[in-house]
């Protein structure tokens, strides 16, 4: 346990000693900041049932740069050590593969929730000049926040597999953006086809990122979401596991 | 320390390292030399755990390096060729993570961090960016992580390679000075250092061990092959080999014509040895075993 802590400080300083880590801080805050006001002006609008929660989490405005961010996140973590021969100083310190690879993981995820934590101010803001309730019942906010964690467990693992699969963090960027657009879009299958019960439908509504927040937001709390991207999310981090031990048969 | 039994990496049909033995006892420096491609690095790799061994087996302290992997690298210092670094760590920082990532109890980190900074002669770079030191800087960085968890064996791949002269003299001093502590077992091609660092030296060559002994010994092993090999540049050969001729220990010497050079044959006379007056050094040895020309 110690020497995942040791190697999560070094990934979390690491996050931090790089310029794009404030780029991306930066440009995050204003397209959600932007995101936050356009959910003010749609409730100015008097739309009427929906709360300062689902407005901005069910926005074009908030699934363009939650998509984006991850291969920014996760695109340096092992394709820099591979690039730079750190791998080899890494894996040759009596540490396990896995105790590394459990250690960047997280150092991303903690760098994802400091995106999202001033989000959690806004709504408190908007409460205090308003007057209105953000949401209707504390169960929005788990619900959102909660799906926001369990996407965020996910895409993470999608790009840590990326990065781990080349040396190269520009082919890791592609790569985890590639899927993890190609998973978004397919989730939104399931607004275009028309028809309840037809396994694709169902299919793509069960995958379907957009819905399970749409669902979440409301404080609509469904375990198949849960029980989904909590186990994909460990498949794909088995794989970097093993993607990640290969450098030893390779190199 | 060492233990190595019918070592062998194939990458694919390549024979990288082709069942190599040899032992390395507490305390010896041990050098490995080779040309390129012949092999060092790679057998370094398994030792330090990097990868895994296609078959055979290797121990460091008593662990095998890839069954008891863990145990068998908290004994070992590695330095990997080029000397890979966190060029966005200051020196200091640097090495107090990797000095605690490799076991370092908290409470002992700042005493054992400040004696390898004096020891590599880092105290004056110790706030400064590893991203803005020199090649000598970072070579001494890479061995003050080598040593920053106070392993019984040091691996350290080609630690002079790149350095200015003063440099690699730091650098020699160094490892000189490490012996004390730490057995020792690097790789090089430059021959001058094997003779200044090492008590033994394996010659390795294509995946396999062509010598193994004492500098000395090897040097010696050279006189019973009866003739020296001498290339030069020298304007007029036929003058050349007649100065030669005269030295007292020299019995014959022919000569040919190689491009420009001059390869001179250099008999000995019976019971005597030439070398010391042709100040011939190990460079030769490494030419004959591993048959590579020289220029």
């Amino acid at each position: 346990m110690r020497k995942f802590l040791i190697l999560l400080g070094r990934e979390v300083s690491s996050a931090f000693h790089q310029p794009l880590a404030y780029v991306v801080l930066f440009f995050f805050l204003i397209v959600t900041g932007f995101n936050f006001q356009a959910g003010v002006t749609l409730l100015n609008t008097g739309a009427g049932t929906v709360t300062m929660v689902q407005a901005f989490f069910n926005t074009v405005y908030f699934w363009f740069p939650f998509v984006l961010v991850f291969p920014l996140i996760t695109m340096r973590v092992f394709a820099e050590e591979a690039k730079m021969g750190t791998i080899e100083t890494l894996m040759t310190a009596p540490v396990r593969d896995i105790q590394v690879v459990l250690a960047k993981y997280a150092g991303c995820l903690f760098f994802y929730f400091i995106l999202w934590a001033p989000s959690l101010v806004y709504f408190l803001v908007f409460q205090e000049i308003t007057g209105v309730k953000a949401a209707e019942a504390v169960g929005s906010y788990l619900g959102a926040y909660g799906m926001l964690v369990l996407m965020g467990l996910l895409f993470t693992a999608i790009g840590c597999l990326a990065s781990a699969l080349t040396d190269n963090q520009i082919v890791a960027a592609i790569i985890s953006f590639a899927a993890i657009l190609g998973f978004f879009f397919l989730g939104l299958l399931s607004f275009l086809l028309p028809s309840t019960g037809t396994f694709l439908r169902e299919l793509t509504y069960y995958l379907s990122p957009v819905e399970h927040m749409m669902d979440f937001s409301q404080g609509l709390f469904d375990t198949r979401p849960v029980v989904f991207y909590i186990s994909s999310s460990l498949l794909l981090l088995f794989a970097t596991y093993h993607v990640f031990q290969y450098r030893r048969w390779k190199s | 320390m060492i233990k190595v039994e019918k070592l062998t990496k194939r990458f694919g049909g390549f024979t990288a390292v082709d069942g190599i033995d040899f032992e390395v006892q507490k305390g010896e420096i041990v050098g490995f030399l080779g040309p390129n491609g012949a092999g060092k690095s790679t057998t370094m790799r398994m030792l330090s755990g990097f990868l895994p061994p296609t078959s055979g087996r290797a121990e460091v302290a008593g662990f095998d390096v890839f069954a008891d992997s863990l145990h068998a690298r908290e004994h070992i210092g590695y330095m990997p060729e080029n000397v890979p670094l966190y060029t966005d760590m200051r020196v200091s920082e640097f090495l107090r993570y990797r000095a605690a990532l490799k076991g370092i109890p908290g409470r002992r980190l700042t005493e054992r961090v400040g004696d390898v900074l004096e020891l590599c002669g880092l105290k004056d770079v110790e706030k400064k960016l590893i991203g803005n030191l020199s090649k000598g800087y970072r070579q001494r960085v890479g061995l003050a992580d080598a040593m920053s968890h106070e392993p019984d064996l040091l691996i350290l791949d080609e630690p002079t390679i790149g350095l200015d002269p003063n440099q690699i003299r730091l650098v020699r001093d160094l490892i000189r000075n490490l012996r004390r502590h730490h057995t020792i077992l690097l790789s090089t091609h430059i021959l001058p250092e094997v003779e200044m660092l090492c008590s033994r030296v394996i010659i390795i060559n294509k995946g396999r061990i062509e010598a193994l002994d004492t500098p000395q010994n090897l040097r010696a092993h050279l006189g019973q092959a009866g003739y020296i090999l001498f290339d030069a540049v020298v304007s007029d050969a036929r003058t050349a080999a007649s100065t030669l001729r005269t030295l007292e220990s020299v019995q014959s010497v022919s000569h040919r014509a190689d491009g420009d050079w001059t390869v001179f044959t250099i008999h000995a006379a019976p019971g005597m040895d030439p070398r010391e007056s042709l100040s011939v050094s190990l460079e030769q040895v490494f030419a004959e075993v591993t048959g590579a020309e020289e220029n």
